[in-house]
């Protein structure tokens, strides 16, 4: 195994760009570069397929102590990536996706902690994806590429803090499918997460999740451009399935009040114009999201995060009993969840609050009154930041101070 | 630190209940526990499983995994007191105490402790009972309404008023004011059985006529079968 940094983006490294505007200077972990883990031995996945070797792309901010104590690994969602903090020196724009939560000073103090960004297997900014080489055939994986699940990029993951000699995460966090994989680590791994935060999460996704997701996998696999996953080989992208499954999930992720107080029925134009065009300001919005996202994720990334998403239910092994699937977890968590976030609703986070409880574990739960919908993870609301920051700062690390 | 956000009740009622303990016996400094706080930690054995309804800053919890080396949770709606609960290293679940205790089905504590709440609550008896469904004891302290300044200010044709209450008639959180005989004889409707009383004004106990001169009421009280 070998840890080499990346002076170029290596075929297909693409970085997701920040869900919001640039940082500000200060607080900054700075100009970052993302590494590479090769792993040659094969992995086993959930689904009894393996994957022969693979690589992961990651980045880390903040200095590894002594005692390798203060390391924190920070999971991602659906279309972001192990680009957390800080900016590139080029394009120096893509500012990480956490960046108000991960820094010097800010609420996961990178002058304390380890953090640690990787990108998951799958996933198209750079760890081996359906963009990457299927060594049987040389070609792109596309459709060929194994479907994964949470607990497969867990496992994943938890190589790549071998290599890294880490035996233990002072924690490990995440929002959304980052706070799925959070609680999967929790579970799987007891000796070696020591806290665990999970934000806007879900221990499983409810019907009407996985009917967004259908939706959204849908528009893709219908798309002409998709040509069953291999658009590779055509030279195309299946732009129009990805800008639809863009929108839905956009608007799942935003709350109504939000869209209301940001769009209302404002107009496009000063008036009707009695067609099908853009008429109001959020058609608009929508289709400029849709569009900017098609340009850089992948589809068959799309079909398979989703997937594992839908999959992720770690209490159907024990006939449902979510307390019995958090049972084996060890760590001391923080979960929260945000009133107006409907896709991930509280009553979801409270599930995991109660099992959590049955079990007898060191929980705190917040309930973050924040109006933005599940969107409100990436946000950062004074209640919600002042409670990370107060956490962690709980959290004891030896040799970084 | 103080555990009060705003005043008033429109946030939720243990943060009302905060802040009129706050009034009642000052707010708690680190490392000095209110009076009454102090009370009821004489009385929660050490290594207790403690539950701690409207836990304001996380005070009592606190001293009592620091002194006692018990654990457990508070449960508080605000939102500054959950802060202060989390920087003091005190699991705290936010959830407001009148929608229930269903987070807490099937988990079992020691003591349940309701500290200067009840009194704000809507649904009073259900949440007397559910205090007893999940611990074994339930410690619950609240203002006397029997105090005789009260006697004295309705005389005065005037709605009482003190550091207890500290509120005008049309804007107090409080619902359900109690004596020390009306709360007696409620825990008796309910089956409950007191075990231990304290009362005192000021911090400093009352013995001689508690329920015309004590400005605050702590019980203990358990099922009778919980008897150990």
């Amino acid at each position: 195994m070998t840890t080499a940094s990346l002076r170029e983006p290596a075929p297909g490294v693409r970085s997701a760009p920040t869900p919001r505007s640039a940082a500000t200077a200060s607080g900054s972990v700075g100009i970052v570069q993302p590494k590479r883990q090769h792993f040659a031995q094969p992995l086993a996945l959930a689904s009894g397929a393996s994957i022969a070797d693979y690589t992961l792309v990651y980045e880390t901010y903040g200095t590894l102590a002594p005692d390798r104590s203060n390391a924190v690994l920070v999971c991602h969602a659906l279309n972001a990536s192990h680009h957390v903090a800080g900016t590139y020196a080029d394009p120096p724009h893509e500012v990480g996706w956490w960046d108000n939560m991960v820094g010097p000073g800010k609420p996961v103090d990178t002058d304390r902690f380890f953090v640690i960004g990787v990108n998951n297997l799958g996933s198209c900014f750079g760890s081996t994806g359906p963009m990457s080489p299927d060594p049987a055939t040389g070609r792109p994986y596309g459709p060929d590429f194994p479907v994964v699940t949470v607990e497969d990029w867990v496992n994943a993951q938890a190589r790549l803090a071998d290599a890294l000699g880490i035996e233990r995460f002072a924690a490990v966090m995440g929002g959304s499918l980052g706070g799925m994989q959070a609680l999967a680590w929790a579970t799987m791994y007891p000796q070696r997460v020591a806290h665990c935060v999970a934000v806007a999460t879900a221990p499983k996704l409810s019907a009407q999740n996985i009917a967004f997701n259908e939706v959204a996998r849908r528009a893709i696999i219908t798309d002409p451009d998709f040509h069953g996953g291999r658009f590779y080989d055509h030279g195309v992208v299946p732009a129009r399935g990805l800008q639809v499954a863009r929108m839905i999930g956009h608007i799942t992720y935003l709350s109504d009040d939000t869209m209301a107080e940001r769009f209302g029925r404002t107009l496009k134009n000063a008036d009707y114009r009695y067609g099908f065009d853009v008429e109001f300001e959020i058609e608009s919005y929508l289709r400029y999201q849709g569009e900017k996202f098609s340009r850089y994720f992948d589809a068959n990334t799309y079909l398979l995060i989703t997937r594992a998403l839908d999959y992720f239910d770690p209490a159907r092994a024990r006939a449902g009993d979510l307390a019995a699937a958090l049972q084996p977890a060890q760590a001391r968590f923080l979960v929260a969840s945000f009133t107006t976030d409907w896709r991930f609703s509280p009553e979801r986070s409270r599930e995991i609050v109660e099992a959590l409880l049955r079990n007898g574990r060191q929980v705190t739960y917040a309930e973050i009154d924040a109006p933005h919908g599940h969107d409100a993870f990436l946000l950062d609301s004074p209640q919600y930041h002042a409670l990370v920051r107060a956490f962690f700062g709980r959290i004891p690390v030896g040799g970084a101070r | 630190m103080s555990a009060v956000a705003q005043p008033g009740f429109a946030r939720g009622t243990q943060a009302a209940a905060a802040l009129q303990a706050a009034a009642s016996g000052g707010v708690s400094a680190p490392g000095v526990l209110r009076p009454d706080l102090a009370l009821i930690a004489d009385w929660i054995p050490a290594g207790a499983r403690v539950l701690d309804l409207g836990c304001g800053d996380g005070a009592l919890l606190a001293h009592l995994q620091a002194a006692k080396g018990c654990t457990g949770y508070g449960v508080e709606i605000d939102d500054a007191a959950v802060l202060a609960c989390v920087a003091r290293g005190v699991d705290v679940i936010q959830r407001d105490i009148e929608a229930g205790l269903d987070l807490f089905a099937g988990v079992q504590f020691d003591v349940v402790v309701l500290s200067m709440a009840i009194q704000v609550t809507y649904r009073t008896e259900r949440v007397i009972r559910e205090m007893s469904a999940v611990g074994r004891e339930g410690i619950l302290s609240f203002p006397n309404f029997g105090h005789w300044s009260h006697a004295l200010s309705l005389l005065r044709g005037r709605m009482p008023m003190s550091r207890d209450m500290p509120y005008q008639w049309y804007d107090t959180p409080n619902l359900h004011l109690t004596t020390l005989a009306d709360f007696e004889a409620f825990l008796r409707t309910l089956g409950l059985e007191a075990v231990q009383r304290a009362c005192m004004t000021d911090g400093r106990p009352v013995r001689v006529w508690p329920e015309g001169r004590a400005r605050q009421a702590i019980y203990r009280f358990r099922r009778p079968e919980a008897r150990r």
